[in-house]
């Protein structure tokens, strides 16, 4: 086990103005290593940025510790970890030039000026911000502000780079680009990068690892296509990607094939070597791996289109195929080819692999 | 074309029509008796008050201490009240920010109504007569008074303690009066202060110290500033707080000007002694836009 950076059973409460507590986080236990780019990712409210203030210090936990290295955290102040923060709003003072911000955290230090010269132009550098050092941080793009946030807490040789969210305040064009630019600046630098996101794509399509929290817990870490392919439980499941769910109970196993017969009694063959008959669960059946036309080893399940949307690249069908929630299917049309067939009102066959779909625990089926 | 003209010329017409009222005003009853001051610091005083229309720079001669005829001699009493003015008002622009920055954060950190309430407290003085409030300091501050009572049961001092007519009670009394006027632009400021570049700061390592001198006080300088300019310059010329708080012992460029006018009847020195003070707040003004317009053209190159 690598212990680089290590956070045991983390417990965070705040008070709410009614008087009431909530857990911003509760028992959260991480492992983090050296040199991997990790998120955090969750809905709003589920504890990641509060699980970052700790790491980064602003905040104490109530319960719990972080050590980096073996070493204890808790006693040591935010300005005294070797972490640095890149703040959501990126937080650059503006009253100072862009040479002088970067050159914020070694000045305080009192680095002398010569290597503080040195090392403020190897970060601007770093980030592609070479010769914008006379500049004020209003006169720059979100996207340049963003490099200069970078570079001001790179240019202390951090142990860990905590981001805020970095990427949220930009359009989708700069947000693709700079994802990039992170992680291959990651790769590089060689040091961790902690990335807090709401966005499950800009995760997954970053991160060496993902920790997927919600109401203040760990529901999942695992590499992307783990979390995407073999979710832990259905908030994952549901949280990153699009999944159609469907709740059932096992009622025959036949070496790895399980029959899972929903509520309202149709059934669903899935391949999964756990559970057994009787067992509640839940296939979850990724839209991708949902056919309008398939192979003799496939499955067919009946349904009626209830809505298609034109998304450019596809068509993404709603189907209803009596098992309690709509389907969702992904389309891959052909220019010129008729979409009225998949107009709302139309029967049509969905075609999936028992392999396909990954079953999940239901909670209260 | 022709018509965007005709809308500029409307447009025009209508700022003119605005800022006429204000024009008049300012100019009937701002300028033009400005220009007349000015005239008359330059003129003979007349005996019973008014003036005499004779060229007469000795107004000026007698600000500076210049002797006036064979009785005089060099004497730079005017210019020493100027000095001890000048003393006393930044003594209390210095009080007033004291007093007003931390509680500007104070406030700032509060929420809903709380902090309404507490901007209303703030305002509260203004509405109670001014020459009301000082005469309080008065029997806060004489010897029979509260303070020196105070102190004397407890064992601090043994004599009464005459804090009346000192420097020190007109500077008591001028913070009083003027602490909304340094509190309210710091608020202003300190209330928009973005409060994650103190925890960048803090991030980069920065101590509280650090981040105060490095961060903070750049950031909320327009605030101070601003509040100082505005208690710096009715301080200078107040001179209700000295003649209650500072009786004939501390004399102040404003009592000076009441006095010239009311009760020596020498209006041209009584002038003279205005356009000193205004001159040096002018001055002072001027060096505060030059300085402030260079900062902000460096921001926008």
């Amino acid at each position: 086990m690598d212990g680089f950076l290590q956070i045991r059973s983390a417990t965070k409460m705040y008070r709410t103005p009614e008087g009431g507590s909530i857990r911003a986080l509760d028992d959260v236990t991480l492992h983090i290593r050296s040199n991997e780019l990790i998120s955090l990712l969750g809905p709003s409210g589920c504890g990641k940025t509060t699980l970052l203030k700790c790491i980064a210090g602003f905040e104490d936990l109530d319960h719990g510790d972080i050590t980096l290295t073996g070493q204890s955290l808790t006693r040591i102040p935010a300005h005294r970890r070797p972490f640095n923060t890149v703040f959501q709003n990126y937080a650059l003072f503006p009253h100072l030039t862009v040479e002088r911000n970067v050159a914020y955290g070694l000045d305080v230090a009192h680095v002398e000026r010569k290597e503080r010269t040195r090392r403020v132009g190897e970060a601007l550098e770093q980030v592609g911000l070479a010769g914008f050092g006379a500049r004020m941080p209003n006169q720059l793009s979100g996207g340049q502000q963003q490099r200069v946030a970078v570079a001001r807490s790179l240019v202390l040789k951090p142990k860990v780079l905590l981001l805020d969210e970095p990427l949220s305040a930009l359009d989708r064009k700069m947000r693709e680009s700079m994802q990039i630019e992170l992680k291959s600046l990651q790769h590089s630098v060689g040091i961790t990068f902690i990335f807090v996101t709401h966005d499950q794509e800009e995760a997954l399509s970053m991160s060496d690892r993902v920790a997927v929290l919600a109401s203040g817990k760990v529901q999942q870490l695992a590499s992307p296509k783990e979390i995407y392919d073999e979710p832990q439980n259905e908030f994952v499941a549901n949280f990153v990607g699009t999944s159609n769910i469907f709740k059932g109970k096992v009622i025959a196993k036949e070496g790895r094939t399980l029959t899972l017969k929903t509520a309202n009694g149709r059934e669903l063959a899935v391949a999964s070597d756990r559970f057994g008959v009787g067992d509640d669960a839940c296939a979850v059946l990724r839209p991708e791996h949902l056919k309008l036309s398939g192979e003799a080893r496939d499955r067919a399940i009946k349904g009626t289109v209830t809505q298609s949307v034109f998304v450019g690249s596809e068509m993404h069908l709603h189907v209803d195929v009596g098992l309690g929630r709509t389907a969702v299917v992904r389309h891959r049309h052909n220019k010129g080819s008729t979409e009225a067939a998949y107009g709302p009102g139309a029967d049509v066959t969905l075609y999936y692999t028992p392999e396909a779909a990954h079953v999940i625990e239901c909670k209260g089926a | 074309m022709a018509e965007t003209g005709a809308t500029a010329s409307r447009n025009r017409r209508t700022l003119i029509l605005l800022l006429a009222p204000l024009t008049i005003l300012l100019g009937v009853f701002f300028l033009i008796p400005l220009g007349i001051m000015v005239v008359y610091s330059f003129l003979e005083p007349g005996l019973y008050g008014g003036v005499e229309w004779n060229w007469y720079p000795y107004n000026y001669g007698r600000l500076i201490g210049w002797p006036l005829n064979d009785y005089e001699v060099f004497d730079p009493i005017y210019l020493k009240i100027f000095l001890n003015s000048l003393q006393i008002a930044l003594m209390t622009v210095a009080g007033t920010l004291l007093l007003s920055y931390p509680a500007a954060f104070w406030v700032a950190s509060m929420k809903g109504p709380r902090k309404s309430l507490v901007l209303f407290l703030v305002a509260l003085p203004f509405f109670a007569n001014m020459l009301v409030r000082i005469y309080a300091w008065l029997l806060l501050l004489r010897p029979t008074g509260f303070l020196s009572t105070l102190l004397e049961s407890t064992g601090l001092i043994i004599e009464p303690l005459d804090l009346l007519f000192t420097n020190f009670s007109v500077i008591v009394g001028m913070v009083y009066v003027l602490t909304p006027f340094m509190f309210l632009p710091i608020y202003a400021n300190v209330e928009k202060l973005d409060y994650s570049l103190v925890r960048a700061s803090r991030d980069l390592g920065a101590t509280n110290v650090q981040t105060l001198w490095r961060i903070i006080l750049p950031l909320t300088a327009p605030g101070i500033i601003g509040g100082s300019v505005i208690v710096f310059i009715p301080a200078l010329g107040n001179f209700i707080v000295p003649s209650l708080l500072g009786g004939s012992k501390v004399q102040m460029t404003g009592n000076l000007i009441e006095r010239s006018f009311l009760q020596s009847r020498d209006w041209p020195f009584g002038a003279a002694l205005a356009l000193l003070i205004m001159a040096f707040v002018v001055v002072l003004f001027s060096l505060q836009f030059s300085r402030q317009s260079k900062s902000e053209g460096q921001g926008t190159r």
